[in-house]
């Protein structure tokens, strides 16, 4: 695993080499454009600016990327007696991979089926699941998404896919200002041409070069980055076999999750990468240079391919089978790879009733709410700093005490804001 | 000129031979951490069992034998204290276990019991993690074995007493038997 670790880690320093020398690049054309008299300064001082800029975004992200990415998803942190089966099948999925700590779990509330996972370093991880995913799947298909997302952190894609994220972001924004910035200079009167009097030729030869690159730029870092975040993809599903010894459990999973997308769903394209299923791709079935996920019907036939095994070198073999090219996983993955079998799939001995307004209700429980069943059997969710001794049913208009206990959480919470 | 030579390949032997000391004692450790995982998990289950008995005794008149089985084979995983001695006795009670959750198919009443329903959660994630746990494990004992092994790094354990560590098995019936097909 470890050997493991450290080849991945070589590969993704290449890429946040390679798409910071794109940066590096970008950054030097414009200098040289907007210093074509003295082309070195000029380039020096484009490359400076935009590696600043990288920096800059890099620490930001360092400092608080997590949180930042897990509220702009909406995602709320829930404790063990919320939902105690999700937070039992991630401390599994942590043991069986060895991850140093226990990952903090959290909750989306969206009814279309998601998950995703973030963390710098594996010792403050976190994973985020959407209540849909929680309703729909089977405990076995849990597992199996829980353990691509704890593949994603133990092969520390969260970690280099954030920092490539960060890059390509800075290539975009830089180019963009550019880009931007001459358009309006040109609606202005092309100042900078008219006052250059020496060699016009020139002038428009350095012009055509920093806007092919402007342009270029961009797009060479995002085909660079998609396509190994398409890559990483196939490794955490072979992980989440790997972790499972069940790789049906996953493969049923994204039948699932990508049966439920839904063409509404709106999220952010930053975030889009880091789900177990892009919820930005309409069908899932082409795969271009600019998708983040591989086809999910693909993921799902390779993973049904492990007919005799669920080791990552069974993977490859079933992944090599349907794509007769090379393989996803790597030499050094596969020589840390040990066969363990197939388990035997849980057959689900009590049918859990999970419908998504029990599930609402672990929300509204983590977010401080309290619960008050009526006689008419309708649910009555208290907000936190409700201040009324009693409570009317909507329904049925009988009259109820709020619940002592839950009184008293209140004026405790309001204590301690107080101090 | 020789003397820095000689000297050279003195340090290089010396920073060598405590890179792998050095190795060998992380691999042990790695182990014996290994090892107090599945140990927790153990204490879990055996803690789990006298709640599981009591809640499912009530709707379960006529499985008096199952009932004893278990206890007994708690007892004896609860006194066993060598890697050997508690793979036998856990692997006994894992399959009096999985015993046990067949019969509670026949028992509705039982599976209907909120009570019974998170006990029985609690019971499935105790038997994963000791499944992981032990893979986990396993794979820690076969890297400090082969590495005790493999020469040079056999004559260093030698000599500083390093042993080879025990595998913990468990044989659960569902991975044991062969899938039986009935005409």
């Amino acid at each position: 695993m470890w050997e493991a670790i450290q080849s991945n880690k070589r590969k993704s320093v290449l890429l946040i080499v390679m798409l910071a020398l794109v940066l590096a690049a970008l950054g030097g054309a414009i200098g040289f454009y907007i210093q074509p008299h003295y082309p070195e300064d000029g380039i020096f001082f484009g490359v400076i600016a935009a590696m600043i800029v990288w920096i800059v975004m890099l620490l930001i992200s360092v400092a608080g990327g997590e949180r930042i990415l897990l509220a702009s998803a909406g995602a709320h942190e829930i404790k063990y007696d919320d939902a105690p089966q999700l937070f039992n099948i991630v401390e599994e999925m942590k043991i069986a991979s060895g991850l140093p700590a226990m990952p903090r779990v959290f909750i989306i509330d969206d009814h279309v089926p998601n998950a995703f996972a973030v963390g710098l370093k594996p010792e403050r991880a976190a994973v985020a699941v959407t209540t849909g995913l929680m309703s729909k799947l089977t405990r076995d298909e849990l597992q199996g998404v829980i353990a691509h997302e704890i593949g994603h952190i133990s092969n520390r894609d969260t970690l280099f896919m954030t920092m490539a994220g960060v890059t390509v972001g800075a290539v975009i924004i830089i180019a963009d200002l550019f880009l931007r910035g001459l358009f309006y200079s040109s609606l202005a009167g092309g100042r900078r041409r008219s006052s250059s009097k020496d060699g016009g030729q020139g002038q428009i030869i350095i012009l055509v070069v920093s806007l092919v690159l402007a342009i270029l730029a961009p797009l060479l870092a995002q085909i660079l980055y998609f396509a190994t975040s398409r890559k990483r993809e196939y490794l955490a599903d072979a992980s989440a076999a790997q972790f499972t010894r069940y790789p049906e459990g996953l493969a049923s999973a994204l039948e699932k999750i990508s049966a439920g997308q839904s063409k509404e769903y709106k999220k952010s394209r930053t975030l889009a990468p880091m789900y177990i299923v892009n919820p930005m791709a309409a069908s899932g079935k082409a795969v271009g240079l600019f998708s983040t996920h591989p086809p999910t019907e693909d993921r799902i036939r390779v993973l049904r391919g492990m007919s005799s095994g669920s080791s990552l070198a069974e993977y490859e073999k079933a992944f090599r089978t349907l794509h007769r090219d090379a393989g996803v996983i790597g030499a050094n993955n596969l020589k840390a790879s040990e066969e363990k079998g197939i388990r035997q799939p849980q057959a689900e001995k009590v049918e859990h009733k999970k419908s998504l307004r029990d599930i609402k209700d672990v929300l509204h429980k983590a977010a401080g709410y309290g619960l008050l069943t009526c006689v008419c059997g309708l649910k009555m969710k208290i907000p936190p700093n409700f201040e009324h001794k009693k409570v009317k049913c909507p329904r049925c208009k009988r009259v109820y005490d709020v619940p002592v206990e839950f009184l008293a959480a209140t004026a405790a919470a309001d204590q301690s804001q107080q101090k | 000129m020789g003397l820095i030579i000689v000297v050279a390949v003195l340090v290089i032997l010396v920073v060598w031979i405590i890179g792998m000391y050095n190795g060998l004692v992380r691999l042990r450790n790695q182990v014996k951490n290994a090892w107090s995982q599945i140990d927790v998990q153990l204490k879990r289950r055996h803690d789990l069992i006298p709640n599981l008995v009591e809640t499912a005794k009530g709707y379960m008149k006529h499985e008096r034998e199952t009932f004893e089985e278990i206890t007994k084979a708690r007892s004896q995983a609860i006194q066993a204290n060598s890697v050997s001695d508690k793979s036998k006795a856990e692997s006994e009670l894992s399959g009096a276990l999985s015993r046990f959750q067949l019969v509670v198919e026949n028992y509705p009443d039982l599976k209907a019991n909120q009570n019974f329903l998170s006990l029985q959660e609690e019971l499935t994630t105790t038997e994963n993690k000791v499944g992981f746990s032990r893979q986990f494990y396993n794979d820690q004992v076969l890297k400090f074995n082969t590495r005790i092994e493999s020469f040079p790094t056999n004559i260093m354990a030698g000599m500083f007493g390093f042993t080879q560590s025990d595998f913990f098995e468990i044989e659960t019936p569902a991975e044991r038997e062969v899938p039986k097909v009935k005409f």
